[in-house]
């Protein structure tokens, strides 16, 4: 097989909050033979546009994402939601536009979420890679419902050494982060990520993962105000061998 | 509506009993529907071809509704036209003091909600009674429907008893589900026995038969149409479907939607009034059709909206419903097919909340028996409200300094490198609990620290893993 050029599309969360899973991503897109590149031009892939009704900006950020990321074989994205921002939201903001419509089709048909892309495009699983844990598996929405992410990251978890998988009741609910939603709708936000929080210590599991810095970052907030001693990470870091260091909120 | 979104949240959310009641009804309605769809072969191609069936009728509406004003008038029954709540309502008091009627008997119906009608019957001094269970509790309460499907899913059962026993003639003693149906049944059996007119909804019109379908569990439809001198059907204009085949096709994927049941307790195709040989029934039948923005919302970009067959799937599974409940949402329709519906009947102005109080996580759309793509619906709500500029200017502002910035890659680096700097300075362990602009979040929850140097500026410095 030859080497894919990769561009890794890193997400304005995860390059402010938590770099860690970039280079996570780095990490295991390598280990699955990938040539990976960090364009420099990128910056939001306009979802909080988008998904606020500011449709102009959204294009506009869209445009710009496009001809940042088109120039590579694959673009992988360690984030459900930002990869179906570009997978299935660029085609239709984008359709009236004569030029910019095909261009963001051809982009959506090459761009990943990356436990999907590791998975089913690359057949890659961790080797060697071990950490002695419980987890369990929060179904980010945009991932699920929008690219059918469910057994993926759970596959790639289960090449990883020591670590058991526990069941988290109603692991398909939306935990109330929804973007803007939760600093817009507070009070809605926190009595669903309260019900999320309760589940997530019932599962009896230590840490708590998930595809998507965004609802991680909500669930493990009302985790650590609650004095829950589950910890958070981004599913790519431990399959990427990185689950041994801080977790989300600890600091190194 | 005199209160605001806000104030209606904050009203639910502080309401145990409503938690309590909500998570009962919607969370049995959830796990039975999964049984029930699980158990039908093939439910995904099913729904596609109920989302056909709305598609075809919708784009060809006229047609459908001549043929149904055609057959149902050859059966004996008279149709009339309204284009507003007003017109319709005007339609049904006229028909109702004509039949000189001093009560009505009412079998639940979402239109009858939506064009105010209860309203319009008491302002013309005409008694009603409603004969749905949940619209009787609704009643005594003098409140409003909260669910399309359970209207008093708000209320827990000991609400209910303890509001039998004030209202009741001769209330049940055992507290029992079974001595409170008792109850009711004698005191509605009452009403729907001396009502003159009955009035009712309609869940399909069939085009080539002119019958209206009616379901229930309860029979309340049968019992309060039939003995009243007159059936006055209200009815929107899409509930159209093209034959009997197709009624069954849609009431299949409704009761198994709403409540998980392969088919509800009583399905009724009500065909013109009493005829000669007929020992029962109305002598006169009448069906308004009414539109009340529906031709507008087809051509405004919602035809979609039109497939609903008012299952309440939606609301059943939508996170947010389940923490508010439907009197919060301010509509006739509540969860996300109000959120869609609301604005338009009543505004987007004054409920621009709704399509944004969601977090587009699908779960509904993933539910609807008609593949209505309703978080694509409120995307577009939302459009609209910021086009117009009706979106709060702090939301203008705050995403309009980050789409600059997100424009400009470079200053857009040194911009969040300061930011990052300053927020490091604001908790000494790796979470913050008090963020300025961000008090939305910090009032429930922490919130991770930022990294010290962002993924780029690391990236750029050598660090590859
Ligand atoms: S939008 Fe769909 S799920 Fe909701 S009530 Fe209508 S048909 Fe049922």
């Amino acid at each position: 097989m030859t080497t894919p050029r990769v561009a890794l599309f890193v997400t304005c969360l995860v390059d402010l909050i938590r770099p860690q899973i970039g280079f996570a991503a780095i990490t295991a897109l390598e280990a699955a033979g990938c040539e990976v590149i960090v364009p420099e031009a990128q910056t939001c892939c306009g979802q909080p546009a988008l998904n606020s009704g500011d449709r102009k900006t959204a294009e506009d950020l869209a445009r710009r994402a496009i001809a940042a990321l088109e120039g590579y074989d694959h673009v992988v994205i360690p984030s459900g939601s930002c990869a179906a921002t570009i997978r299935v939201h660029y085609p239709e903001i984008l359709e009236h536009d004569a030029t910019w419509g095909p261009r963001a089709t051809a982009l959506a048909a090459k761009t990943y979420e990356i436990m999907a892309y590791l998975d089913e495009v690359r057949g890659w699983k961790p080797e060697g890679v071990a950490l002695p844990a419980t987890a369990t598996y929060h179904d980010s929405c945009s991932g699920l419902r929008e690219l059918g992410i469910k057994r993926q990251p759970r596959r790639l978890l289960a090449a990883v050494d020591g670590l058991a998988l526990k069941p988290l009741d109603g692991a398909e609910t939306c935990c109330g982060f929804g973007g803007t939603f939760c600093v817009k709708y507070p009070a809605i936000s926190n009595a669903i990520v309260a019900e999320k929080a309760t589940a997530i210590d019932a599962s009896g599991a230590d840490l708590l993962l998930a595809g998507d810095l965004g609802c991680l970052m909500n669930m493990a907030g009302k985790l650590h105000r609650e004095g829950s001693p589950v910890r958070a990470f981004h599913a790519i870091e431990l399959i990427a061998g990185m689950g041994d260091g801080p977790a989300i909120g600890e600091e190194a | 509506m005199t209160t605001t979104f806000d104030q209606r949240v904050a009203e639910a959310l502080a309401d145990k009993n409503l938690k309590l009641a909500v998570e009962r009804t919607a969370g049995t309605a959830e796990a039975k529907r999964t049984i029930a769809v699980d158990a039908f072969p093939d439910f995904e191609s099913a729904r596609t071809r109920a989302a056909a069936i709305k598609d075809h009728v919708v784009a060809n509406l006229g047609h459908y509704l001549q043929q149904f004003e055609a057959n149902a008038t050859a059966a004996g029954a008279h149709v009339h036209w309204a284009r507003t709540a007003q017109e319709a309502c005007d339609i049904v008091v006229g028909l109702c003091k004509a039949a000189n009627a001093k009560s009505v008997a009412r079998s639940k119906s979402m239109l009858g909600e939506e064009i105010g009608l209860p309203h319009a019957l008491a302002e013309a001094g005409i008694g009603r009674i409603e004969t749905d269970l949940a619209e009787h509790i609704i009643q005594l309460s003098g409140e409003r429907p909260s669910h399309i499907i359970w209207p008093a899913m708000h209320k827990t059962r000991e609400q209910v008893s303890a509001l039998f026993k004030t209202s009741h003639r001769n209330p049940h003693v055992e507290e029992t589900i079974a001595a409170m149906a008792e109850s009711a049944r004698r005191h509605l059996r009452e009403g729907m026995l001396a009502a003159d007119v009955g009035i009712s909804g309609a869940n399909f019109l069939v085009a080539d038969t002119g019958a209206v379908c009616t379901v229930t569990n309860e029979g309340n439809a049968e019992l309060s149409l039939v003995p009243p001198r007159m059936h006055i059907v209200t009815a929107g204009i899409e509930k159209i479907v093209p034959s009997t085949g197709h009624a069954v096709h849609m009431l299949r994927m409704l009761s198994r939607s709403a409540t998980g049941a392969p088919l509800s307790q009583y399905t009724t195709f009500y065909t013109g009034p009493k005829r000669a040989a007929d020992r029962d029934g109305p002598e006169e039948m009448h069906i308004v059709l009414v539109d009340n923005g529906r031709t507008t919302m087809r051509e405004e970009g919602l035809a979609e909206m039109l497939r609903c067959i008012r299952c309440g799937a939606c609301m059943n599974h939508c996170v947010v419903f389940r923490q508010i409940g439907g009197h919060a949402y301010g509509g006739t329709y509540p969860g996300p097919m109000g959120a869609v519906l609301t604005p338009a009947f009543d505004g987007l102005k004054q409920s621009r909340d709704l399509p944004n109080a969601c977090t587009l996580n699908g779960k509904c759309q993933e539910v609807c028996p008609v593949r209505i793509p309703l978080p694509t619906l409120l995307r577009g709500w939302r459009e609209k409200s910021w086009r117009e500029g009706l979106e709060p200017a702090s939301l203008r502002s705050g995403l309009g300094t980050w789409a600059w910035f997100a424009r400009r890659p470079r200053l857009y680096r040194a911009a969040t490198a300061a930011a990052l700097k300053s927020m490091r300075l604001m908790g000494r362990t790796g979470w913050l609990s008090k963020i300025p602009l961000a008090g939305g979040w910090t009032q429930y929850r922490d919130m991770p620290k930022p990294a010290a140097e962002s993924f780029m500026a690391q990236y750029k410095k050598g660090r590859r893993s």
